[in-house]
């Protein structure tokens, strides 16, 4: 074992492992990060605390990830490139560390254009390939990125992110790759609706035998109306959502339509279970925190493992 | 060259009203081709100020003049004689001008009239867009001779993002994926096996971050 974190540990078993995520709230409210943690309790391995998604601010991922901990449960730290130098990630990574948050996620970000600060000025100091090594750096070597000792070097469990999905797409499987030789240990994976393309890319990752190197987790994400499956469809940059999908839930009185959301998430899950290689799934229920727990029990992913 | 923007007239009015002998000091280089400070706009400028002026019912007397460049101090000398007629100058110039001006005549308040956006090429007439931040350490060797610093958004050196979307960047459909570029000049080259190196943690001492740059010469230098 590299780390002590519980997602390592699970993937370690061999079985599928569930993760999900919190986002934040926008204001002082701690008590909204323990409402959604609460809900997840027993049904996932470890929860992803977003760091300041879409480009919006939000309660710090470290802060909202200590107080995940402090309820017994797994915390994943998100953390972009787009507002921290190499000095602040690091500073951070020590002090989520010191809190017994033991795994993270690196990403680049999205863009400040994006969100409700759009004058802000962004870093983007290191990426995200550069944020796995220096992660790892800290963990292996024990050293900073500008090479001075650490004591007590953060045992991070390191993941990234990865968009099967987004143009080129002949490049998706290279740049996993270059994930992979930076260090990182697992993958979440952009929401994925189209299964046929998704399965073409795992069929890619386990030429190269990538899958042997890295835990991938697929992405899920429940839609909650005909309108959201549109808005993903059309509005959310290197998101494939298929007419199909979007016509079933269109298909649907808009009543129902959440349930078939639902019933769409368990059904990918339960045919993803069957691509050789995934080794898990990552539940990204938008503001619907909720719905996991029956998604996790309908797709059959219940009981959690004892780790 | 860099390229430079007019500034709107009314903010250039805002910082040369109360004043009654204005020189209007352009420059013959980058400015020139973009069509932001050179001869031809010095004139539209001082004729947009007069008139401006004799609405007010102001007396104003507006000169003009356009430097070969404003950053060498040869060519700012040339008005070192007659600048003592002036009681402001406004300079078309980019910022390096507008400071190398100010920093020569450091008794006369100096205005810039155009912004000053970037390095860049003139993609055809009237366009014009950015191509190098001066980082101070080119990697443009190891990127198809396409700089990921400048043109993508999140200055990626291990790109694409998971936002490149029909060769377009995820901010604006009006900009090129910068890696998308990359890629497909590496494939022109038959280069694509190198795009899986690693690029290394960049040391940005050179740029910016390190603080107010300078180059010295002493092979050069007189």
């Amino acid at each position: 074992m590299k780390t002590d974190s519980r997602l390592e540990k699970v993937l370690k078993t061999g079985g599928l492992a569930v993760t999900s995520e919190c986002g934040p709230p926008r204001g002082a409210v701690p008590e909204k990060i323990r409402e959604k943690a609460a809900m997840l309790k027993g049904y996932v391995d470890a929860i992803n605390v977003t760091d300041n998604q879409t480009a919006v601010v939000r309660m710090s991922s470290l802060a909202a990830c200590i107080f995940i901990r402090q309820m017994g449960l797994s915390a994943i730290l998100q953390m972009v490139a787009r507002d921290r130098n190499r000095i602040a990630m690091q500073s951070d990574i020590l002090g989520a560390y010191s809190h017994g948050v033991d795994t993270m996620l690196c990403l680049s970000g999205d863009h400040p254009k994006f969100g409700d600060h759009p004058m802000a000025a962004n870093v983007y100091d290191i990426d995200s390939v550069q944020m796995v090594q220096m992660v790892k750096q800290m963990r292996d070597e024990g050293t900073f990125q500008g090479g001075g000792d650490i004591e007590n070097p953060p045992k991070m469990y390191i993941g990234a992110a990865a968009n099967p999905f987004a143009d080129p797409f002949e490049l998706r499987v290279p740049r996993l790759a270059k994930k992979v030789t930076a260090g990182v240990d697992f993958i979440q994976t952009q929401c994925v609706y189209n299964l046929d393309k998704f399965e073409r890319w795992m069929a890619q990752i386990r030429e190269r035998g990538l899958h042997e190197k890295v835990h991938i987790l697929a992405g899920i994400t429940p839609m909650k109306s005909a309108g959201m499956a549109r808005y993903m469809k059309n509005r959310v940059p290197g998101m494939d959502v298929p007419d199909e999908l979007v016509n079933r839930m269109a298909g649907v009185p808009k009543e129902k339509q959440g349930a078939e959301g639902l019933t769409i998430a368990v059904e990918s899950i339960e045919r993803l279970k069957e691509v050789k290689g995934l080794s898990g799934f990552h539940i990204m229920a938008i503001e619907w925190e909720e719905k996991v727990p029956e998604i996790v029990e309908r797709a059959g992913l219940l009981p959690r493992p004892e780790v | 060259m860099i390229i430079a923007e007019k500034k709107p007239i009314e903010e250039v009015i805002e910082m040369v009203k109360d004043f009654r002998k204005i020189l209007i000091v352009g420059c013959n280089e980058c400015v020139t081709v973009c069509e932001a400070g050179g001869k031809r706009e010095v004139a539209v400028l001082a004729s947009s100020l007069r008139m401006y002026f004799m609405n007010q019912g102001k007396d104003t007397q507006i000169d003009e003049v356009t430097l070969e460049r404003q950053c060498d101090r040869e060519y700012l000398e040339e008005i070192r004689n007659r600048i003592e007629q002036y009681d402001v100058v406004i300079s078309l110039a980019c910022g390096v001008g507008v400071q190398f001006l100010a920093e020569t005549y450091s008794r006369f308040p100096v205005y810039p009239g155009v912004n000053t956006c970037f390095m860049g090429v003139t993609e055809e007439r009237g366009v014009w867009s950015e191509r190098c931040q001066g980082c101070g350490q080119c990697i443009l060797g190891s990127t198809g001779g396409i700089c990921p610093i400048s043109r993508c958004a999140k200055r990626l050196l291990n790109g694409p993002c998971g936002g490149s979307t029909k060769g377009k960047c995820e901010i604006s459909k009006d900009l090129d994926c910068a890696w998308q570029l990359i890629i497909d000049r590496l494939k022109e080259l038959d280069r694509l096996d190198e795009y899986e190196q690693i690029a290394p943690i960049k040391d940005w001492s050179t740029e910016r971050a390190g603080g107010p740059r300078r180059v010295v010469r002493e092979d050069v230098r007189q």
